[in-house]
């Protein structure tokens, strides 16, 4: 019966549920023999329903997000239960019986460690402890207040004979009852104030609340429990002594527990070096295993998980992949989003069931009254007492917010739900008031705190980006500060802070991360990392071609190693939002329209560059998965670093284009790095590597051209660092200077029609501003025959000293042996001696018959097609024939 | 605090009158391992003296008073108190600035920056760092963070209460 009612339940949500009930019997009975199809619903029902119920709630949060205004005016969680209420009021209606609801056991278990766990592991840490002392407060004294007060006000309520007589319940009753429904909810803060946004402190302070308060909800609720159980006149002196010692022992053990699996965690992770793959499930599991074994000793679970998350995360952050740690947050985020929904609409859904309640207006009233009150009174009489110790005192708006923002939710109900009926006989009216107080809360306070802190002017939180200014002035002050308490001889906060990072850097981190992790463990370089990491990112999706390349390398490099993302920042800032980078082939465009086939080409480019991404990302996998790899990358973006910053530092003083010029070379070398990187360590095929490779090397050469194009002097210099180097000294270096004449002339005609000068004709490429760097990589092979005859020619010098270049393969690996290539460029194998860099190509790039501009617009392209052309009009090129890798920067804002 | 003063120092009588020397504060041994330790420590002293009276100590410290509500409405017109958020910020950007010529130069900021840093960052990676928050502050083009820069990179932070100690007197 249970079944079939499910079953039909199921059929107005989703009618694939419905099929598989009604097969089998059609099916199933006239054929005895061998089964064709055979439907077990039965075998799959639990876990389908499950599934089907996840999915209807899903279903339901993407369509309440099709209006931005519904959103925007009702929080999902309200929005969940009313949609809760209507799904059980047909589940009622069609199977005339309460078939779901939010079973406490389902809910502890399985809904809200999720959600715990992820608060937890994302609380920013160092807010949650600045506040501790209030937060701490409000959780246990502030929830003590709530629980006596409002079950001693409701006992005089019955009293004075305003809850009718039905109501049998005693003080210790309704102390039960006030221990319950006194604890502010995480899950409902959560969802409520992810939407207000009020500022940081006020939000952590509330949500730190729900946290923490549960120990003593359980508590609490535990002793009270028992109590009445136990019959009021049954308890001794000692149990009271009980009660009070079991909430130290309840909190702490489940605080100790959680710490106790975070270092586990953290200690694990250190080994997974090997086995990435299942380092998120790790994370999960183990906190998972805390949740369990506190709940198994009855202790406090929810803080178990909490402190699990907080304690292990900053270990488990620095050990585990960079991909890990994406998956990590997006698991986390889907199952706490997941389960919140699920449970929200599992409220709606129970409230239906009106065999388990029983309403008394009197007890609901004032309930509500005397939550609030109380709630309010108490929020107001223990901020007084915190100001006195206050750095900055909470001020009256704030402790509006926090006294309306206390809301009651699942935990509430799923504890009523868990009372016994024989020992608490007025559980019915209990319930009906908890559903009442949950709703209220939620809907009536959740709709009306967002105007409501819009009204006071509430802080709100602003969304700035990190900046390394301030990352750094801020471990400054902390520093400061702690320095002062010491000279003071004041032991306070930031003296026992101090005191606890000095252990953590001497002692727990070197037990905890893994070696690699903590020597290039730093905060500030974290924030430097991240925030590369985020401009590239962007910058990406704004649709910059040639940074897509190098935002895909960026994971594959060793995480912290990677200084490539300064390039991209770099970058990004000067030439501001307009910059692009095309890394393109450029095809043959010899034509007069020249402008159009060259936004064709711009175009196309980000066509044509996609399959390379899919390229690279695949092979950064493989990179990570190599160590050796990492420590060879390492050595040599090092060594790269090393070299820019040389270049970097020579061409601050020489020229004065202020800050645009060193980050493009940066981007350029990074991609060096990258490709230098892959191709030092990888002893694959080159072809996955090229043209990435290519690409990052285009890059290289870009810096340094830019610079010349910037100063005309230093042009030389940066033409030959430029220069194919990889194959001919001499000839690169008269080229260089052909080149450097020619960047001179700002009309890109006087290059006889090439795809290069194709991009020149176009107007933003003509910028002067702009730099372009061009690499040319020249694979005899893929050009076109025309072109070749052109080229080789040219090329024959250059490849008696080179390995030729027809080779995909032997490209970048040839470059080292030249005596060019050691002197001048390939920052991979040598030391940097050059300030100049130079770059060797790769033909693969060449390969693919077209030639690859990085720099979508500029002139810089054109400075470094200069070059090339140069050396290619003796052989009159054909514009297809060549494959340039360019990249080019606009600049329009530097000049 | 006056205590823990006065143990810096034993020689002199009054309180009132007390000089501290450099040794003094060198001697507390959290303080060696500070990584900005020095520079603070040389914040306590007035320029070219190695000594420090009490006033001196207490003027220093009085940079770290939080500000309270009835001192924001009163600093209109009176004399800037010495913990207002402008000198808050000055006391830390004087750590910063060694020549005293009111910018923090690259080379400065990589001086505290190989100090605050983990020892295993390499001098490239700081000097990108570096370059970096130049980068981020500097807005008239000259490689050097201003304190004006200084100040509005910071616009955000909340200085008042990150520069503030709550003493128990």
């Amino acid at each position: 019966m249970l079944r079939a009612a499910l079953s039909l339940l199921a059929l107005p949500l989703a009618g694939a549920a419905e099929q598989p009930t009604q097969k089998p019997e059609s099916l199933g009975e006239p054929l005895p023999g061998l089964e064709l199809f055979r439907w077990q619903w039965h075998e799959v029902e639990a876990p389908y329903l499950v599934a089907l119920w996840i999915l209807v709630a899903s279903l339901a949060k993407i369509v309440f997000h099709l209006s931005r205004k519904v959103t925007s005016l009702v929080p999902e969680s309200c929005l969940l239960i009313l949609l809760g209420l209507v799904l059980g009021g047909i589940v009622l209606a069609v199977a005339k019986k309460a078939e779901y609801q939010l079973e406490p056991g389902t809910f502890f278990l399985f809904l809200l460690p999720p959600i715990v766990l992820d608060s937890g592991y994302f609380m920013p840490s160092r807010l949650f402890f600045d506040n501790l002392g209030a937060i701490l407060t409000y959780a246990v004294v502030g929830t003590l207040w709530n629980a006596f007060t409002t079950g001693a006000a409701l006992w005089g309520l019955q009293q004075a004979g305003l809850v009718a007589p039905r109501v049998q319940a005693g003080l210790l009753d309704f102390l039960l009852f006030g221990s319950l429904i006194s604890a502010v909810d995480p899950v409902a803060v959560l969802a409520v104030f992810e939407e207000v946004h009020v500022n940081e402190t006020l939000f952590i302070i509330v949500f730190g609340e729900s946290l923490l308060n549960d120990a003593v909800t359980v508590v609490l609720y535990k002793v009270c429990n028992s109590f009445v159980e136990m019959g009021s006149a049954n308890v001794q002196a000692t149990d009271y002594l009980k009660g009070v010692a079991s909430l130290f022992v309840v909190s702490l053990g489940g605080a100790a527990v959680g710490l106790v699996f975070a270092f586990l965690l953290a200690l694990t992770t250190r080994f997974t070096k090997r086995v990435r793959i299942i380092e998120p499930l790790l994370v999960f599991l183990l906190a998972y295993a805390a949740y369990l074994t506190a709940e198994m000793a009855s202790l406090s679970a929810i803080l178990a998980v909490t402190m699990c998350g907080l304690g292990c995360k900053k270990y488990v952050e620095a050990n585990i992949s960079h991909k890990s740690r994406t998956t990590v947050k997006y698991t986390m985020k889907t199952l706490a989003s997941c389960a919140e929904t699920v449970i929200f609409m599992l409220l709606g859904i129970s409230a239906v069931d009106s065999s388990k309640w029983a309403w008394d207006s009197g007890l609901v009233l004032g309930t509500l009254i005397f939550i609030l009150f109380f709630r309010a009174l108490g929020v107001v009489l223990q901020t007084w007492v915190l100001n006195q110790f206050r750095l900055v005192p909470l001020d009256k708006i704030d402790q509006v917010v926090m006294s309306y923002g206390g809301l009651r939710g699942a935990v509430a109900f799923a504890l009523v739900i868990l009372l016994d009926r024989t020992k608490v006989p007025a559980k019915d009216y209990f319930v009906a008031t908890t559903i009442v107080v949950v709703f209220f809360t939620v809907i009536v306070q959740g709709l009306t705190i967002k105007p409501l802190v819009k009204w006071l002017k509430v802080k709100r939180s602003e969304h700035h980006k990190p900046t390394l200014n301030q990352e750094l002035h801020e471990h400054t002050f902390d520093h400061i500060l702690a320095a002062v308490e010491d000279v003071v001889g004041h032991h306070g906060y930031h003296y026992w802070r101090d005191r606890w990072e000095q252990f953590d850097k001497k002692y727990l981190s070197q037990l905890l991360m893994r070696r690699s992790a903590y020597r290039i463990r730093d905060q500030i370089w974290d924030v430097y990392y991240r925030l590369n990491i985020r401009d590239a990112i962007s910058f990406v999706d704004q649709g910059g071609h040639v940074l897509s390349s190098t935002g895909l390398t960026l994971p594959s490099m060793p995480s912290r190693n990677s200084m490539a993302e300064t390039s991209v920042t770099n970058l990004l800032r000067e030439s501001g939002s307009g910059a692009c980078l095309d890394l393109q082939v450029i095809d043959t465009v010899r034509s007069g329209r020249d402008r159009e086939d060259a936004v064709m080409h711009h175009l196309l480019c980000g066509g044509l560059y996609k399959p390379r991404r899919r390229y690279k990302a695949s092979c950064s996998r493989h990179f990570i998965s190599e160590d050796a790899q990492e420590r060879q990358d390492k050595e040599v973006f090092q060594q790269n670093m090393k070299r820019r910053l040389e270049s970097f530092k020579s061409t601050k003083h020489n020229i004065c284009f202020t800050k645009s010029k060193p980050r493009p070379r940066k981007t350029g070398r990074r991609k060096k790095d990258g490709v230098a990187n892959a191709e030092a360590t990888n002893g694959k095929p080159r072809d996955l590597g090229f043209q990435d490779t290519a690409a990052v090397i285009l890059t290289v050469e870009s810096e340094e051209e830019e610079e010349d194009s910037d100063s005309s002097e230093t042009e030389k210099e940066d033409d030959e660092g430029i220069i194919f180097v990889a194959r001919a000294t001499s000839e690169v270096l008269q080229e260089g200077k052909v080149s450097g004449s020619l960047e001179v002339c700002p009309s890109p005609r006087i290059i006889p029609p090439s795809p290069t000068c194709a991009e020149k004709e176009l107007p933003w490429k003509s910028g002067q501003g702009d730099l372009a760097v061009y690499v040319s990589s020249e694979t005899t092979k893929i050009v076109p025959v025309d072109m070749q005859t052109g080229w080789n020619q040219s090329m024959s010098s250059l490849e008696s000293l080179a390995s030729p270049p027809c080779n995909q393969a032997p490209t970048l690996t040839c470059l080292p042996p030249h005596p060019r290539g050691a002197e001048e460029p390939q920052a991979p194998l040598y030391p940097p001696s050059d300030p100049h860099p130079s770059f060797a190509f790769p033909p693969s790039l060449a390969k693919a018959g077209r030639s690859h501009s990085e720099s979508s617009a500029d002139l810089p392209q054109q400075q470094e097609l200069q070059p090339l052309m140069g050396h290619k009009d003796h052989t009159h090129l054909s514009p297809g024939t060549n494959s340039h890798w360019c990249i080019q920067f606009n600049r329009g804002s530097r000049l | 605090m006056t205590k823990n003063y006065s143990g810096l120092d034993v020689s002199s009588a009054k309180i009132e009158k007390l000089w501290s020397g450099r040794e003094d504060f060198q001697r507390i041994p959290e303080l060696a391992i500070n990584p900005l330790g020095d520079r603070i420590i040389n914040a306590f002293f007035p320029e070219g003296e190695d000594q420090v009276n009490f006033r001196g100590f207490m003027r220093t410290l009085a940079h770290f008073r939080p500000i309270e509500d009835n001192e924001k409405s009163k600093d209109v017109n009176g004399p800037e108190p010495l913990n207002s958020r402008s000198n808050k910020l000055h006391f830390a950007f004087r750590l910063y600035d060694l020549d005293k010529d009111d910018k923090i130069s690259r080379d400065e900021l990589l001086q505290v920056l190989r100090m605050m840093v983990g020892v295993n960052i390499s001098d490239e990676q700081l000097g990108s760092i570096a370059d970096r928050t130049i980068q981020e502050a500097d807005q008239d083009g000259d490689s050097a963070i201003s304190f004006t820069e200084f100040v509005k990179v910071l616009e955000k932070v909340d200085v008042e209460q990150k520069m503030s100690i709550r003493f128990l007197h």
